[in-house]
């Protein structure tokens, strides 16, 4: 995975994990049914807009709170393809991280970004490019370890050509 | 090189030489724990790599304690996709249903000890660092890279100093202060930190409350949060286990990234308000805000020092008609000795809803769950929105006391009052 393309999703600040999958759905065995209430306190439609907007671009602490990795799977089912945020929680970057999402670290300007716009991100050079306004931004690529998960589409993968 | 408690704890478990903060390491993981997270994404992912096996069943901690007994037929399958996995890879540590929460009932079995490494498939882990460990929260993938290798990456963080001071007045506790903590650096100024906590104020602190602080430091956004051991941590665990254990002290050049300085004489009773747990306000700001539900319990504030000073604030009284009070035990254990003490007769008298021993409300479960824009003082640790029920619903996390002397009045009050008319 060395390139990701897609179109951003605006969020906020300390988008939590019981605001991405509430806790009253977490009981539920099939991934697309809790799916459907994603963000359902927070955001209106958030799984309609989801069709079209599939890199989100949120601000500090993006996945604060609980544990729960359905937090991700559950963008992972939309077609979410990578986040860039401020700030991530730790917990919720590492989940990511493991399920062979790029989580982005860039403190971005509300110049930098509109909702809607078609933007490419390139992991290794550590940029991205924004085709909407023909901008480029540079970050501070992940490091080597954890390219590597996300080169094998997670960690499990990993796991299972060492096992 | 001179370490930290962290990162001599993860050198430790490490095969390096030596380590500085910012790098990746591999390390051994000493113990698990996993709750009904087993029956959602780890045993789907777990089976699909087909091993049969975990790499040691005697290390891994299983409880159910979110949804128990299990309130909806969803709940119920959940549990019973737990249970056909911890027979199938044949869990030694296998709790049930009726234990309590697990970050009361695994420090209570004696596997949080001074010098461990210890994940959990929950954020609040990080509870045991009141034990000298170093714990802390993952995912469910990373449980599965667990059952697998007893291995897992982890960055080393680097640490802050927290310098403790002082006794805490009457009325005030330690909810109080990690409350008023998280409110001063918010809750991003600690992601990926290690909170090292030292001083004479650490020691004025019983077990249950150095519990409640390192419970609270994910709210800041923490990877571990750390007590120094001394002789009221020895005597915990030696209670609890026959296991050997050494207390892990940082080096005098440790380097520390900050450093902060609190007396907890100085301290007041505080809330956070809704939506977050950095929204603090002093009591005194929020004096008088009607409640429609108070609630006792949680990881975070079931224990019997809070069901103690609870039970003095509502002896001989009445829960106030408009409130429901609602309380939780964080365990059997607790439950039984609060029966012994009389303090579970006291709640039922003053008209409270005592239940067993669960999660329950603080994840908006069962047992307690808010309607459409009604308001809870709760001594839980979140109060995001619709984190307890109705996404309309209002949640302001409190002391035990400030929420017992609040139950009373019907409104959130100063609890300092009541403690003294003892």
């Amino acid at each position: 995975m060395k390139k990701v393309e897609g179109y951003v999703y605006i969020m906020g600040d300390n988008i939590s994990t019981d605001d991405i999958v509430p806790s009253h759905c977490l009981t539920l065995r099939d991934s697309m049914e809790m799916a459907q209430y994603t963000c359902e306190a927070i955001e209106a439609n958030f799984t309609q807009k989801a069709k079209n907007l599939n890199i989100i671009v949120a601000g500090d602490n993006f996945g604060c709170g609980s544990s729960r990795e359905e937090a991700v799977n559950v963008f992972k089912v939309l077609g979410i393809k990578a986040i860039i945020a401020n700030s991530f929680a730790r917990i919720y970057f590492r989940n990511l991280i493991n399920q062979g999402i790029p989580g982005i670290t860039y403190q971005w300007d509300p110049r930098d970004f509109t909702e809607g716009d078609q933007i490419a991100i390139f992991l290794e050079k550590g940029i991205i490019q924004n085709k909407t306004n023909n901008t480029e931004f540079s970050f501070i690529q992940l490091p080597p370890f954890l390219l590597a998960i996300l080169e094998k589409g997670g960690i499990l993968n990993q796991l299972r050509e060492k096992i | 090189m001179s370490y930290t408690i962290s990162e001599k704890v993860l050198l430790e478990h490490s095969e390096k030489e030596d380590i500085s903060s910012g790098e990746f390491i591999e390390c051994s993981i000493d113990m698990v724990m996993v709750h009904e997270q087993l029956g959602g994404r780890i045993h789907q992912e777990y089976e699909k790599l087909h091993l049969n096996r975990v790499w040691d069943p005697s290390k891994i901690f299983f409880i159910l304690d979110h949804w128990v007994p299990a309130p909806t037929v969803s709940a119920a399958q959940m549990h019973q996709d737990c249970r056909r996995f911890a027979q199938k890879y044949q869990f030694i540590h296998n709790m049930g249903i009726n234990e309590g929460i697990c970050h009361q009932v695994f420090p209570e079995k004696g596997f949080a000890r001074p010098g461990m490494l210890i994940v959990g498939s929950d954020s609040h882990t990080t509870t045991y660092g009141a034990f000298n460990c170093l714990a802390t929260g993952i995912g469910a993938t990373d449980v599965c890279v667990v059952f697998a290798t007893g291995k897992l990456w982890f960055k080393v963080p680097s640490s802050y100093r927290i310098h403790l001071s002082g006794n805490l007045p009457e009325g005030v506790m330690a909810k109080d202060f990690i409350l008023k903590f998280i409110g001063d650096i918010s809750t991003k100024g600690a992601i990926y930190k290690s909170l090292e906590f030292y001083g004479d104020g650490v020691q004025s602190l019983s077990m249950d409350g150095r519990m409640t602080i390192s419970n609270m430091v994910v709210e800041a956004g923490a990877k571990f949060g750390i007590f120094l051991a001394d002789e009221k941590t020895r005597r915990w665990v030696k209670r609890v286990s026959h296991a050997p254990f050494k207390a892990v002290f940082p080096d005098e050049e440790a380097s520390y990234e900050k450093k902060f300085n609190y007396d907890l004489s100085d301290l007041e009773p505080v809330v956070a308000k809704p939506h977050s747990p950095e929204n603090i306000a002093s009591i005194s700001k929020v004096e008088g805000i009607q409640i429609d539900q108070a609630f006792l319990g949680s990881c975070t504030n079931g224990r019997l020092e809070d069901l103690r000073i609870a039970a003095h604030i509502m002896k001989g009284k009445r829960v106030n008609d408009k409130t429901r009070c609602i309380v939780i035990p964080a365990s059997k254990k607790i439950y039984m000795e609060a029966l012994t003490e009389g303090l579970i007769e006291i709640f039922i008298k003053a008209g409270a809803v005592v239940g067993n021993s669960t999660c329950g409300p603080c994840i908006g479960g069962h047992l307690g769950v808010l309607g459409k824009d009604e308001v809870c003082i709760s001594t839980t640790n979140r109060n995001f929105i619709g984190r307890m029920g109705a996404p309309s619903s209002q949640v302001y996390l409190a002391s035990p006391a400030t929420v017992a002397a609040s139950a009373i009045k019907g409104y959130i009050t100063d609890p300092r009052e009541r403690v003294k008319n003892k």
